[in-house]
């Protein structure tokens, strides 16, 4: 048994590790292939894999996630006007500052549960939101979001080194190659590749989080924590343990967008931020490995793809079918994209929910299953099926 | 250089296994180019980015009515619109140096963030040289620091906030949106006029950067004419409802109640100030009165009568009766059966003023345009001091203008409004009190509300 | 006094706001064990019931005046609501009171949107965790706000109430004050009245009919209901059509004070679940309490000398956080809020 869930998990890892790396290029074709966004897909990867720590195995429900994101975002921007653009400094304050901030968030709001627990995050995330963007304006920079100005003190900065996010001198911003396959563009930029290391390392160390004692824990803490209780056992420690590690997760994301793009938002924080990542995770499916990061996937690709499309865009697409019908195809897609997409959003939520229980993993088991029904004509797992976490 | 090779490594493994379906990789196609998103082809892409979702929406469609209306008339196609009355003639309708403008849209859902991804997505994906819209001023700082970075021309939309031009300048930068200072020293006389030298005034301002910026533009003007300042409050943005911060106002020894709200903000805290009967009650012996420094015409609309007789700031208003606006209001109107906002038309001119800089430049590099758009050395008549110079224009419905160089804002006439007490039709719910003269507006570059910026110099990316 | 007194007004007004949706709230996480993330959707669609009302009465004939000119130069179309040519001065009061009118039009209504969403949607969530009951109702949120703005547009659209209603009240005459002391706007206290009649209305049908008493029972344990044999189902989905009629009613009368938007419903959403759970799951009076107690101390904090006040003690800005920090300090120090029952919500 074990041996195969451990080839499993190899392979589940391969995969994924093959799967991130060509990224820009299995991507293309969907036009998904431009630095923002690959970046993006990354980085929201990494925050809802650390979502899913909590979530998925102890079920606690946190819905104030994204001011660590936001603490993060704030500490990395803050090593660049104070060091130089080097994005190790600012990654590893971005860490241990929301490291601090989900230990005393986290031991308070553990001591309550269930959607009581659910609204003390609420709360502190909400009020550290509305601080940030009124009267912390001197930290944060409100309502404009911190941003490095060339008056900063930047005491390590030389005159040679880059004037935008590097490590060593690679900058984050740079587009090495730009091949075309097939018609699509693909862009290979270096922030993309170094977002992708940490979303492999998540990934592999949400893995062995899962696969160990101390997530053997953690789901013991979601079944039962009553009888987790008789047994000896207090869950505080572990729950804790588990909320800080989510919210480091939460904060290395964070520090990841400020050394993509080096201005920090307030809006990062707000309630709606804390929302996307529970809805990427349950969209996905909670508590499965591979779930939260194909849910962020998904939303971050609808926001930055839906959102564009008008109606000349919509026009170039019919542009090869007879006039009247182009035209009605418009008129039917229309209220869907541009300023509707939050239409298809709502919509697709609700799709997805309602007919793919486990989420968009369970979709792609289903579908895996009825391929391999197709061809191998079994019940045979197909190979390349994500192990479940329970 | 140890990222490149790893990359490269996991790019041929992943090559490897995705296999046959791939052309062949072209190695290091790096082409050159002088500058981000030099044109090569028959077009040129320009990025609308304005909120389409959110509680802006509405200013957002109207921005991007107008923006399309621009590219039309830039491409020669519908009746010019302003482009007939504008006084620099370097554009022919031809498209934009003989290339045909396309645009591509984004939304910035009004946050600063989202503004961000969408204006990055523009210029990494769709190739776009020059970002136009928005309807916030941290939106609009937020997306003028990435173009800066990104070596592309940022014309900003609706942002009034100082900073804007002031401590966030940028040098790939424009505003022509007119900003709280002005704003304020527009307001002074008339209010003078109208209610006296002796009135005590109590603020209520939104709590964030725009607010701030626009309570002290308001107060510094307003005891200039001899008004005391009797209290500033400062309300949470996500308030819809101000009741417990109007109350008190009666009973303060205020006369009048400043409203440094805007959008659903102003439509709500005016509406509820109007409910608790401020405008019917005599304090001091004097009418109460209320004043909203930012008018917008969507806003009046939502704040319905209870705006009737409340004076407030624009930037322009259709009821103008010069040649542009005629030109543009009846553009505008034939196409989408109603009158521009004055959101819209900042979008408008901004998008023909980037058309027009590089035609006279003959050149898409930003470095070109914005020397092209800082002009040289023509300057505003009636205005004595050293940094007025820039570039003048006339015919795109605010008078004549100036590109300010030195910060890159427009200096035009600042229109004073009213909410009107009979209108006919449903647009017709502001009327302009009075055209405060651009010279009046006037302030120096280093204006200590604008001061700690640095334009620093231009980007052409690349 | 006289500001202590007025700021008690707004709070309680504000509670009333609070109270309402948070009853409804709380009737359908008490009564079907339902996380309703659409309920201050539901609010904004009361809300834009006394728009279309409104709308509706206005519907007019277009005559055009040759005499006058419109913004493009053509003849100005002359608009006159057919109610107003009809009826004369009764149409025309009936557009004056075409808020309070709205209340009448969106129950039918409102009952209707809760009957169609419980059986057709959140009937088969009831078994399903909360997360998917969050995920699908946060989905049908999105999609109400996106058909009103199809319709409406994103901007708010004032929604004036009846004239006579419009202006404001002098409570301190009555109270002995100097003339201004306490002036009070009258349409806020005919919505606090409206507050108390609905709020007294549903405690009295869930105390005093058999109905109530089977739903409280259902409440309490839903399966020894069921195993009586009594069909709690479809009180069930009563109670979500009830639910859905007192926020859509909530909603018709605040549209005066708040020119309804699309959006209203999410800026509402997050801050009545706070109530709810401040209040305590499982507990509608625990509901209505916060509702009141968070609008009063929301109210006060935002005096100017409150503020001075925390500022001074290094708490500046009180009145941005007030709500959340009332019920981190009450869920710290009450473990299931002001009368939360155990077990219900805390898995």
């Amino acid at each position: 048994m074990s041996a195969t869930v451990k080839d499993n998990d190899r392979l589940l890892l391969t995969v994924f590790v093959i799967l991130v790396l060509a990224g820009p290029i299995v991507l293309a074709p969907i036009g998904a292939s431009y630095p923002d966004l690959l970046q993006r897909f990354a980085i929201y990867g990494v925050f809802a894999i650390g979502f899913n720590i909590l979530f998925g195995l102890t079920g606690y429900l946190s819905f104030g996630h994204a001011a660590f994101l936001g603490v993060g975002s704030y500490a990395a921007v803050w090593m660049f006007k104070l060091l130089n653009y080097n994005v190790i400094p600012a990654l590893v304050l971005a860490v241990v500052v929301s490291a601090v901030f989900a230990l005393v968030i986290g031991y308070v709001s553990l001591r309550r549960s269930g959607i009581y627990f659910s609204i003390l995050t609420l709360a502190f995330a909400q009020m550290m939101y509305n601080l940030a963007y009124s009267v912390l304006t001197p930290i944060t920079n409100g309502e404009t979001g911190l941003q490095v100005y060339t008056d900063d003190p930047q005491w390590l900065q030389t005159a040679g080194s880059p004037t935008t996010t590097n490590l060593f001198g690679i900058r984050m911003n740079e587009v090495f190659w730009k091949p075309e396959f097939l018609g699509f563009e693909a862009q290979f930029n270096y922030g993309y590749y170094f977002a992708a290391v940490f979303l492999i390392l998540a990934f592999y160390i949400a893995l062995r989080i899962f696969r160990s004692p101390f997530g053997m824990m953690l789901r013991a803490v979601k079944s039962n924590q009553n009888r987790m209780g008789y047994t000896g056992l207090n869950p505080r420690p572990y729950t804790l343990a588990a909320f800080v590690i989510s919210g480091m997760y939460a904060g290395l994301a964070g520090g990841l967008l400020a050394c993509m793009d080096p201005l920090a938002g307030a809006e990062r924080m707000q309630w709606t931020a804390s929302g996307e990542v529970v809805l990427m995770t349950i969209l996905g499916g909670a508590g499965t490995l591979l779930g939260p990061v194909l849910g962020a996937g998904f939303i971050k690709y609808l926001e930055a793809i839906f959102s564009k499309v008008n109606e000349t865009v919509l026009q170039d697409w019919f542009s090869f079918m007879p006039d009247w019908m182009g035209d009605a195809l418009s008129f039917v897609i229309s209220p869907f994209v541009g300023e509707g997409w939050h239409l298809t959003l709502g919509a697709l939520f609700m799709a997805i929910v309602i007919f793919l229980p486990g989420g968009l993993i369970d979709g792609a088991r289903q579908l895996g299953r009825w391929i391999g029904g197709g061809f191998g004509g079994g019940d045979r797992k197909p190979a390349h099926s994500p192990v479940p976490a329970e | 250089m140890k990222l490149y090779s790893v990359s490269r490594r996991g790019l041929l493994k992943g090559g490897a296994v995705l296999g046959a379906g791939l052309a062949a990789p072209t190695i290091f196609t790096s082409r050159a180019s002088a500058f981000t998103n030099e044109p090569t082809g028959s077009t040129v892409t320009l990025g609308f980015n304005v909120p389409q979702t959110g509680p802006y929406a509405e200013e957002g469609k109207d921005e991007l009515r107008a923006q399309q209306l621009a590219v039309e008339h830039l491409n020669g196609e519908g009746d010019g619109g302003m482009l007939n009355t504008f006084s620099s003639k370097a554009l022919q309708g031809n498209g934009i140096l003989g290339k045909k403008v396309t645009f591509v849209t984004g939304d910035t859902q009004t946050k600063s963030d989202a503004a961000r991804a969408s204006a990055k997505s523009m210029i990494e994906k769709d190739g776009a040289i020059m970002i136009n819209g928005g309807s916030s001023s941290g939106v609009a700082i937020a997306v003028q620091g990435l173009c800066q970075d990104a070596g592309v021309i940022f014309m900003a939309g609706l942002t009034h906030s100082n900073d804007t031009t002031g401590k966030d300048k940028k040098a790939n930068g424009f505003r022509h949106f007119f900003n709280a200072y002005m704003s304020g020293a527009a307001l002074a006389p008339v209010l003078k006029n109208a209610y006296g030298a002796d009135r005590r005034a109590y603020h209520l301002t939104a709590d964030y950067t725009w607010g701030w910026t626009q309570q002290e533009s308001i107060v510094a003007a307003t005891e200039g004419i001899g008004w005391e300042t009797v209290e500033t409050v400062l309300t949470p943005l996500a308030s819809t409802d101000f009741s417990s911060y109007i109350a008190p106002v009666l009973n303060s020894g205020a006369d009048v109640l400043v409203l440094n709200h805007y959008g659903g903000n102003m439509v709500n805290s005016l509406t509820q100030a109007v409910q608790f009967g401020l405008r019917d009650k005599t304090v001091n012996g004097k009418q109460f009165e209320i004043v909203v420094p930012l008018y917008s015409e969507l806003m009046a609309k939502g704040a319905g009568e209870n705006i009737k007789g409340v004076l407030g700031s624009m930037n322009w208003n259709w009821q103008l009766d010069d040649a542009g606006t005629k030109a543009f209001v009846q553009s505008f109107g034939k196409k989408y059966g109603f009158p521009p906002s004055n959101s819209a038309q900042t979008c408008y001119a901004q998008v023909i003023l980037y058309a027009d800089a590089v035609a006279r430049a003959g050149s898409f590099n930003p470095c070109a345009v914005v020397e092209a758009l800082e002009g040289g050395d023509s300057s505003l008549p009636g205005v004595s001091s050293a940094a007025n110079k820039g570039f003048l224009f006339d015919g795109l419905g605010n008078g004549p203008t100036l590109y300010r160089s030195a910060d890159h804002q427009c200096f035009k006439d600042v229109l004073v409004v009213k909410g009107r007490e009979n209108p006919t039709t449903e647009y017709d719910t502001l009327e302009i009190v009075e055209k405060t003269p651009a010279a009046q507006v006037w302030y120096e570059p280093d204006h200590p509300m604008f001061a700690g910026g640095n334009l620093g110099t231009c980007n052409p990316g690349a | 006094m006289d500001a202590i007194i007025l700021q008690l007004l707004n709070g309680l007004d504000k509670g009333s706001a609070y109270a309402l949706i948070a009853l409804g709230l709380s009737l359908i996480f008490g009564t079907l064990g339902v996380v309703n993330f659409a309920h201050g959707a539901l609010f904004m669609i009361g809300a834009f019931c006394a728009v279309t009302l409104n709308k509706l009465f206005s519907l007019s004939t277009v005559t055009i005046d040759p005499t006058k000119k419109d913004f493009l130069g053509n003849p100005l179309q002359v608009k006159t609501p057919y109610l107003e040519s009809w009826f004369g001065d009764f149409g025309a009061g009936l557009m004056d009171w075409s808020v309070p009118l709205s209340i009448l039009f969106s129950i039918p209504i409102m009952l209707a949107i809760g009957f169609v969403m419980e059986r057709g949607l959140i009937k088969h969530f009831y078994k399903r965790p909360h997360a998917d009951q969050i995920l699908v109702t946060f989905g049908l949120a999105i999609v109400l706000q996106e058909i009103v703005k199809a319709f409406y547009g994103a901007n708010p659209i004032s929604t004036p109430a009846p004239d006579l209603l419009k202006g404001s009240l002098d409570f301190g005459i009555i109270l002995g004050f100097d003339p201004n002391a306490v002036i009070y706007p009258a349409w806020r206290f005919v919505y606090f009245l409206f507050a108390a009649v609905i709020i007294g209305g549903v405690f009295a049908f869930l105390q005093f009919t058999t109905f109530g008493m089977v739903v409280r029972a259902g409440m309490a344990d839903r399966e020894t209901v069921g195993l009586l044999g009594i069909n709690i189902d479809r009180r069930f989905t009563i109670m979500f059509g009830l639910a859905a009629a007192v926020a859509g009613m909530a909603g018709v009368m605040y549209a005066p004070i708040n020119s309804p938007n699309y959006h209203m419903g999410m800026d509402f959403l997050v801050l009545s679940f706070v109530v709810v759970v401040v209040g305590g799951m499982g507990s509608l009076t625990g509901a209505v309490a916060a509702g009141f107690l968070l609008g009063i101390l929301e109210s006060f904090a935002s005096m100017n000398e409150v503020k001075s006040f925390f500022q001074s003690i290094m708490l500046p800005s009180i009145d941005q956080i007030i709500i959340y920090l009332v019920a981190v300090i009450i869920l710290l120090t009450r473990p299931r809020g002001l009368m939360g029952r155990k077990g219900v919500m805390e898995d």
